[in-house]
């Protein structure tokens, strides 16, 4: 797909230039003309008083009928799975459902007996199954091998990874493997009624825009998805289906690297995607010791500390609390934004909150744009306040 | 050792705003950035070279010509060449054909022991340029990098998760993608500036890479922007009033009202 100008329709207003997000339009006597960096976004089509601006299909089609099956990256550490898979499998249900396919689970590691039957009860219909001690941990030349494999055999029209530290190592790596294209990070997901292919939309530009992608001559078609977004499966005790093994063989040197140790250090990520009650503390805290107020609070509620970026950035707390597009993503029920102004890239990552409660001595942070219950004042004096109410 | 750092000029999306009448992106006086993970890539690369004088350091980007200023920054901090692969072929890539591109130029310049490249461009936050960079050069590759230790013909690193991290060795070469809390960039020196304007920049064409038009850009590019949008907004809601007592009494009885605590 390209951004064509129709040259005749063209009257110089040059809307169009002022509207391209990455700066690809310019004017030559008085016409628009498209640059090198056009994405095809088609945003200029929209802004365009004189329909002036088209987008054109490429005509490229390739037998796609092969692949059939929606497949979810089913990622386990430590023997257990991440919390992301379960909302994976929801996630793949509901479009498996309206293609009129069946969903099925790829799983790694070096005993995977009781996570294959986790997965069915979670709605697998299939689970592959892919064991050897060398995929007990994820190691990137490993798990890029086996699954690429699986693809190339069973040939799924869909595949569904976290957009985890690892499901953004393994993705890219997959998708160059298979030919494919790979949409990150990606918090909705439809089937297009007409043709049944994959509508994948993701925040772009620091969470300024969104952009919908599709991929569709190619498979198949790839999506990270950002944890804590979508709903988790059902639990279905007892629900059985397929499991088929995988062959799995490596040659010495195929696995090029090597863990040497794995370390843990903060323990409370889980608890931020899962997390009913966050209370959250941006730069106006003042300082590091703020949190300890804030974790009062939480404290108090059942729920846990978050953090706006730039408190990361200023070396106040673990980037593991990081809410935002370049952190965690949560919608818990309650979340409190307590002197943060709420740049865009934050509001990314929590907008879709039940409830947002925003304290700020700014009456003009924007922050109180997107707040159910807006406070202005000190911290330090409301948090005190609500505590005392609780 | 040659070590080649991948970079990216990005504008700085925390300067970007949105229009609030038309809910259009404004990006009018909107700076254009050496990439902020990518500096730190950079860095760590010349960190290596402070330690190593034998160690050449170059850089490498696709994307417009005006790229170029910021490939004089890079060789301000300290780079000591710079590549670009500027062609309109090369226009409205998506990460397939980027790594494509990228690939080939990686090869043209040849002999490397490590490739660093940022994490992620701030415009795009995909993170997959640099793994399938690594694919296309069948190299082995180590995402989210905090750590770098060179030892002989391996390298030891460690990667960040997101509950603490794996230390792991990969033998060179290799790719390796930086996260910010690898180092501090450091600053353009004068002498660097000074010396950084007799430095030639290096632009190839899609034919000087040995790539066919159709193996790259817009046209090689699995993915395809349907459409996009700016993001709805949640919506104002009330403005509580009164003293902090009087606002947080309020609140919680509200709260409790909806039956959320």
């Amino acid at each position: 797909m390209s951004v064509r100008v129709i040259v005749e329709k063209c009257k110089g207003c040059s809307i169009c230039v002022k509207s391209c997000p990455f700066s690809a339009i310019d004017m030559e006597n008085k016409i628009a003309v498209i640059g090198d960096a056009c994405t095809g976004c088609g945003v200029c089509v929209d802004e365009c008083p004189f329909d002036a601006i088209e987008k054109t299909e490429d005509n490229v089609k390739k037998d796609l009928s092969e692949y059939k099956g929606v497949w979810v990256f089913a990622e386990q550490r430590e023997g257990k799975l991440m919390p992301v898979v379960i909302e994976l499998l929801g996630e793949a249900k509901k479009l498996a459902a309206e293609i009129g396919t069946d969903v099925s689970a790829v799983v790694c590691g070096d005993e995977v007996d009781a996570l294959t039957h986790e997965l069915f009860a979670y709605g697998a219909d299939k689970v592959y199954q892919a064991v050897h001690p060398e995929l007990k941990n994820y190691r990137t030349d490993a798990y890029t091998k086996v699954i690429e494999e699986a693809i190339n055999q069973y040939k799924p029209e869909i595949i569904l990874l976290g957009a985890t530290h690892i499901g953004r190592d393994l993705g890219p790596c997959l998708a160059v493997r298979c030919d494919t294209g790979l949409t990150a990070d990606c918090t909705k997901l439809e089937i297009d009624p007409d043709d049944k292919k994959i509508r994948q939309t993701r925040p772009a530009f620091g969470g300024n825009l969104m952009a919908t992608i599709i991929c569709p001559n190619h498979r198949p078609q790839m999506s990270t998805i950002r944890p804590g977004v979508m709903d988790k499966a059902e639990y279905v005790a007892g629900r059985e289906g397929v499991a088929i093994r995988l062959d799995v063989n490596f040659k010495e040197d195929e696995i090029r690297t090597k863990i040497i140790k794995i370390v843990k250090e903060a323990g409370e990520l889980a608890s931020l995607t899962d997390a009913e009650f966050i209370v959250s503390g941006g730069l106006g805290l003042g300082n590091p010791e703020g949190f300890e107020l804030l974790k009062k609070l939480a404290d108090k509620l059942g729920g846990t500390i978050g953090s706006s970026r730039a408190c990361v950035d200023s070396g106040w707390i673990d980037h593991s609390y990081q809410v935002g597009q370049t952190g965690t993503t949560v919608k818990p029920k309650i979340y409190f934004a307590c002197g943060i102004s709420g740049a865009i890239q934050h509001l990314a990552g929590m907008q879709s909150s039940d409830y947002i409660i925003a304290i700020n001595k700014n009456e003009n942070a924007p922050i109180f744009e997107v707040a159910d219950y807006g406070i202005v004042g000190d911290l330090y004096e409301v948090i005190p306040a609500i505590l005392e109410q609780l | 050792m040659k070590i080649l750092v991948c970079v990216k000029q990005v504008p700085d999306t925390n300067e970007v705003k949105i229009d609030p009448v038309k809910g259009t992106l404004i990006r009018e006086g909107v700076p254009s950035i050496l990439n902020p993970d990518d500096a730190n890539a950079l860095e760590a690369a010349l960190a290596i070279k402070d330690n190593d004088p034998n160690v050449k350091v170059s850089v490498l980007t696709m994307g417009p010509p005006q790229s170029c200023e910021m490939l004089r920054e890079c060789l301000s901090m300290g780079a000591d060449d710079a590549y670009l692969l500027s062609d309109r072929a090369f226009g409205g890539a998506d990460t397939w054909s980027t790594s494509n591109t990228l690939a080939a130029g990686i090869r043209k310049i040849g002999d490397l022991d490590i490739i660093f490249a940022g994490r992620q461009a701030i415009d795009g936050d995909t993170a997959q340029v640099g793994p399938q960079t690594a694919q296309r050069l069948d190299i082995p590759v180590v995402t989210y990098v905090q750590q770098v230790q060179v030892i002989g013909n391996k390298v030891v690193v460690q990667r960040q998760m997101e509950d603490g991290y794996e230390l792991i060795e990969v033998q060179t070469p290799c790719l390796l993608t930086a996260v910010k809390e690898l180092n501090e960039p450091r600053f353009m020196s004068i002498y660097d500036i000074v010396d950084a304007c007799g430095k030639e920049i290096t632009v190839w064409g899609h034919e000087d890479i040995k790539l066919s038009p159709e193996n790259c850009g817009l046209k090689a590019s699995p993915t395809q922007v349907f459409r996009s949008f700016t993001p709805p907004t949640k919506g104002k809601g009330e403005m509580l009033n009164g003293t902090a007592g009087e606002m947080s009494k309020s609140l919680v009885s509200k709260l409790k009202g909806l039956h959320v605590i």
